[in-house]
């Protein structure tokens, strides 16, 4: 029996940690994260968890703590947001590489300099290439389910990669919403006892972590990593099928918004979605067929499938919440654009560059992107191709 | 012996099998090499306590010879030998000469 709630996003995906109840948790505070590790914390102390909470003096000892506890054999999770994720990278792919099933729910926000704490893409899109599994969440509801769904994920023994859930900062982490919790039991027989695979405290069969691979095995160990990878997107849709079982919520490797007979379309991450999907109604209102692709697993990113879904369209535009510096494009445009690569018969792209640091995404934006796409479905041109829009001249 | 293949790798690259060190010869990396002088040795065993591998080898609680195969020339054994009457029992000659 769900039970219907107002809460934060923060607070949600707090919950769902609650839940699990993970063996350790440790964590830095860093805004906009802090009031969902301040929550966990509250349940650590008023024993509504088991979870061991290991307080850090920095996020590069937080990742490093998670990285030694799940070695050890425990169920791990932290939390973090921009400078903090930053801070963490190299121990990320310490994580990743020795398959460490890391469960972090990351709330998205801008990166330094200039400082500023608000919501965008730049932390979770500078950790994408990092071997984490990345799902990302439009609000509340989603970000509390993909946490639930992200334990099933990292843990399946033929993945043990760890997972990052991006939920967008203060939008998201700090607005309060209707949200369905499920109840503890159900969260708790989904999840299922956590399995230990290969862990440092069996003194019965000891075992070493982080050995030095020279150059004869290097290349064999990232080969293993890689085909791994491929086998990410069939078991989130397992898990997917199981969530949808449990709580009637259905969730795929992304979300399609009206584009099965669509022209135009927007591919767009997390938040903005909502507000765009209103905006695709209005000119479904006026005759002209838009529609809206969201993606959910973004690492590995389902390229056959995104193509599949958007080949037919005239036209496409990218929406990026960060910027990939040195001349290139958005890094959602990109992969975009690879998935779209392989077809003869492709929509014309266009990229643009919205909301960073914080800057509100309205509703004219997501309308005149779509006015640009019709013009450039009819003219077959494009004026420039890559642009920031919602910005001063 | 025949390099494994990216299939039979483990994953994240843990070792199952402890104790594998004794499959891996190191003596190669060494350019200083310890000569045991068993005229100045007191069988402290200081030697045999210190070293990081397995290159000193121990015998009914006797020092017995280097293991040279493990032995990378760290120099620790010749260092914290207390030797007799002032002379040293480990010394470090450098290779080659």
């Amino acid at each position: 029996m769900a039970k219907i709630v107002a809460v934060t996003g923060n607070e949600a995906v707090a919950n769902a940690l609650r839940q699990v109840d993970p063996d350790v948790c440790a964590a830095y505070p860093i805004t906009p994260q802090t009031d969902m590790m301040q929550r966990f914390a509250g349940f650590v102390s008023d024993g509504k968890v088991k979870s061991e909470l290991i307080l850090v003096e920095s996020e590069h000892s937080s990742m490093s703590a998670c990285v030694g506890a799940s070695a050890a054999g425990g169920r791990v999770v932290t939390a973090t947001s921009s400078q903090g994720l930053a801070l963490m990278w190299e121990i990320l792919f310490i994580a990743s590489g020795t398959r460490l099933p890391i469960v972090m729910p990351v709330v998205n926000r801008a990166l330094s300099a200039p400082l500023n704490i608000h919501g965008d893409h730049s932390d979770a899109m500078g950790a994408r290439d990092s071997g984490w599994i990345q799902l990302w969440s439009e609000n509340a509801q989603e970000a509390y389910d993909n946490t639930i769904q992200a334990f099933r994920v990292a843990e399946h023994m033929d993945i043990r990669l760890p997972v990052m859930i991006c939920l967008d900062g203060f939008i998201i982490s700090h607005s309060i919403e209707r949200i369905e919790y499920l109840e503890d039991e159900e969260v708790k027989l989904f999840v299922g006892e956590f399995k230990q695979l290969n862990p440092l405290l069996d003194m019965e069969h000891p075992v070493s972590y982080g050995p030095l691979i020279l150059p004869d095995y290097y290349m064999e160990y990232r080969k293993a990593q890689d085909e791994v990878e491929s086998k990410v997107a069939k078991l989130v849709l397992d898990v997917a099928d199981d969530f949808a079982k449990m709580s009637g919520r259905r969730y795929g490797l992304f979300e399609t918004y009206r584009l099965d007979d669509a022209e135009i379309g927007l591919v767009i991450l997390n938040s903005a979605a909502g507000t765009s999907k209103d905006v695709v109604d209005e000119f479904r209102n006026r005759g002209i067929k838009a529609g809206l692709l969201k993606p959910r697993l973004y690492r590995p990113f389902p390229y056959k499938e995104v193509g599949e879904a958007m080949k037919h369209l005239k036209a496409v535009c990218v929406l990026d919440r960060a910027d990939a510096f040195g001349g290139s494009y958005g890094p959602l445009f990109i992969d975009i654009a690879t998935s779209l690569y392989p077809y003869r018969e492709k929509p014309i792209l266009i990229n643009k560059i919205y909301g960073l640091g914080g800057r509100d995404y309205l509703p004219e934006h997501a309308e005149i992107v779509l006015k640009e796409l019709v013009d450039v479905a009819a003219s077959g041109t494009v004026g420039s191709v890559k642009e920031y829009i919602g910005v001063r001249e | 012996m025949k390099l494994k293949g990216w299939k039979d790798v483990t994953p994240g690259a843990v070792i199952l099998d402890a104790g594998n060190a004794a499959e891996f010869k190191t003596g190669s990396w060494r350019s200083f090499k310890p000569i045991w002088l068993e005229e100045n040795c007191i069988q402290c065993l200081f030697c045999w306590l210190y070293c990081p591998d397995m290159a000193i080898k121990a015998k009914d609680g006797k020092r017995a010879e280097f293991d040279y195969d493990y032995c990378k020339g760290c120099g620790v054994c010749a260092l914290e030998c207390p030797g007799k009457k002032g002379k040293k029992a480990i010394v470090m000659v450098e290779e080659g000469k």
